[in-house]
């Protein structure tokens, strides 16, 4: 029998598929559909300390081999997160999930991040400093290193869980900010997040997404993704979670031999919503055609 | 929601670029007036929303337009062909409020799911008024097939060519009815609203990333907070509908 397990910062997946944040809600949903206890774990929707209502509509493009959103992190906030959102999930979700957190301060992220490190539900904290559709910060602290370094050092003061700082692709030099999140005490580093992209309307002329620009993702990232994964992995000690673009088993091993620890499925669970539940029961199929007994053992398998 | 595999029975066109496509499937969908259908076609990374015209038995029935890639390519179709969908999506129509005598306000192919409503609404003992909008007389569908069922149909076309001339709401002027029920552009939504005193339910478009609740990007904002047009939708209350400005 393969071995699906793989350690992420500590603690143990049973597999390494993980829904990605803003793709799987906050997952009891999906529990309509199948059975969400066969996932590693997932990352549920961006959390913020106040709720927020979002971008205004139209907030999705079609493009060829993926999608824009500028959804905006619309979420209820980290309170009403708390008393709602994780209660619900408790009934149909049973292991630790990833908690992804967004803010607009460094005030933001230690407060939210404190919230939800009381509670016992949380495993990870997935601290996201690469939204590219919020106006007024969000962006600012995962393209600039000095200030990613604040935030995680912000939050390592008040969590005891790993935390594990989300990176964004529209940097010029990804390998660097990397870096500086490891130096600052980062537990881990997750990537990709969307791409910065728009899509025109020829019949008005005007752009398509109501904030003109959006974040690409879906199968057209993948190759930008698993080159920054592969880049960054080589350059930090800390266990990295692949993602952008996955959609089958094949990409799940591919990210893997490129250095990720776990990874990431985003835009694929919009397409198909057993998206995850298929990759995780493929994963055997394929380990076994390409003689692979234990997953762990291909972590950066590709860097030589 | 349910995932399935369709075979396409018929597929042609009701008037010029609107087809009706007829599907099959081994287990009957489960699915009510005013819900909808996402389809996955090859080669489009988001599936296409199309709300369900009629359900009956096995077979599924769909009208639509073709405004881009994806309804194209559905309309290059043969029967014999397959689809995958997920259907049972959305809230749907409530019947029970219509009362003894509503009335259903279609704007072009939104029309599609006041046929399934008005023929539940007939079962359960009403008897609906069917006020239909197009812009001229060869763009008009369904109006015998509305009366088939026992509903009384009042058609408006912009140039005038066949019935009442000018906007849906122009024909509504002349009926005098209690309860709304609405589906078509925003545009026509919100004149049905602004000139509705009684109560109603309303169905709203939007760009969709899932269809089924999980990715935020069709959330409207309504009385009671941020809802999703695919989940909570994508009929909403009279009451609880908030208008962009
Ligand atoms: C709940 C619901 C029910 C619908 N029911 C019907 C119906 O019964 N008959 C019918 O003809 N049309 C219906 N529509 C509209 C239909 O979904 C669009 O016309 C269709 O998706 C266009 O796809 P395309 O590839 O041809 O166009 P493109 O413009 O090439 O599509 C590009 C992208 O934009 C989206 N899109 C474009 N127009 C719309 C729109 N008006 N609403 C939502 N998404 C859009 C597409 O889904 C796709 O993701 C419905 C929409 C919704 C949300
Ligand atoms: C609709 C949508 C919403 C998203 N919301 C968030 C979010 O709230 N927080 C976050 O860190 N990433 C968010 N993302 C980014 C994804 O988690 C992921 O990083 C990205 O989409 C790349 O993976 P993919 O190509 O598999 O989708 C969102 C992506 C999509 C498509
Ligand atoms: S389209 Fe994804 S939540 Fe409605």
């Amino acid at each position: 029998m393969a071995d699906l397990s793989v350690d992420l910062c500590g603690i143990r997946l049973d597999n390494p598929v993980i829904p990605a944040s803003g793709t799987f809600g906050y997952g009891y949903e999906f529990a309509d559909y199948y059975d969400i206890d066969c996932l590693g774990t997932f990352s549920f929707k961006g959390t913020t300390r106040q709720p927020r209502f979002g971008n205004p509509q139209p907030r999705i493009a079609e493009c060829t081999g993926g999608m824009l959103n500028a959804v905006g992190l619309q979420n209820p906030g980290v309170d009403r997160v708390i008393s709602e959102e994780l209660p619900r999930l408790a009934k149909v979700f049973h292991k630790p999930v990833m908690a992804n957190v967004s803010g607009f301060s460094v005030e933001d992220y230690a407060y939210t991040c404190r919230k939800l490190d009381e509670q016992p539900q949380v495993g990870w904290l997935e601290v996201n400093i690469s939204c590219p559709n919020v106006h007024g910060g969000g962006m600012i602290f995962g393209t600039d290193p000095d200030a990613a370094s604040s935030v995680v050092r912000a939050v390592k003061a008040v969590t005891a869980k790993p935390v594990i700082v989300k990176l964004t692709p529209n940097v010029t030099d990804i390998v660097a900010m990397a870096r500086a999140c490891e130096a600052a005490g980062a537990d881990g580093i997750s990537l990709i997040n969307t791409l910065q992209a728009m899509r025109i309307d020829l019949r008005t002329r005007r752009p398509l997404l109501a904030n003109i620009t959006g974040g690409l993702s879906g199968p057209a990232v993948f190759p930008v993704a698993l080159r920054m994964v592969y880049q960054v992995s080589r350059a930090v000690r800390i266990p990295v979670v692949g993602m952008g673009g996955v959609s089958s088993a094949e990409d799940v091993i591919e990210m893997m031999l490129a250095g990720a620890s776990a990874v990431e499925v985003g835009a694929a669970n919009l397409a198909d919503p057993f998206a995850c539940r298929d990759i995780i029961a493929a994963l055997p199929g394929t380990m076994e055609k390409y003689g692979i007994q234990d997953l762990r053992d291909i972590i950066g398998g590709a860097h030589g | 929601m349910e995932q399935g595999i369709f075979t396409v029975i018929e597929n042609a066109p009701i008037a010029p670029g609107t087809y009706r496509m007829v599907l099959a499937c081994d287990t009957p969908p489960v699915t009510a007036p005013g819900q909808f259908v996402n389809i996955r076609l090859p080669g489009l990374f988001l599936r296409r929303p199309i709300s369900v015209c009629d359900a009956e038995g096995d077979r599924l029935t769909l009208l639509y337009k073709t405004v881009g890639r994806g309804t194209e390519q559905m309309a290059a179709m043969e029967p014999g062909q397959t689809l995958e969908m997920l259907t049972g999506l959305g809230n749907g129509f409530t019947l029970a409020d219509g009362g003894k005598t509503p009335l259903l306000v279609g704007g072009g192919v939104g029309a599609a799911p006041l046929y399934l409503l008005a023929k539940k609404l007939v079962a359960g003992g009403a008897r609906p008024h069917v006020a239909l909008g197009f812009n001229r007389a060869d763009e008009v569908f369904y109006t015998e097939r509305f009366a088939a069922l026992g509903a009384d149909v009042t058609v408006a076309t912009a140039d005038g060519s066949v019935g009442v001339k000018g906007l849906v709401t122009d024909a509504m002027a002349e009926l005098s009815y209690s309860y709304v029920y609405a589906c078509g552009p925003e545009a026509m939504l919100r004149a049905v609203w602004e000139r509705t005193e009684g109560d109603g339910q309303f169905s709203f478009e939007a760009r969709m990333g899932c269809g089924f609740g999980a990715c935020m990007g069709c959330t409207r904002e309504t009385v009671n907070g941020p809802r999703r047009v695919c989940r909570d939708g994508p009929v909403f209350r009279k009451e609880e509908i908030l208008w962009r400005t």
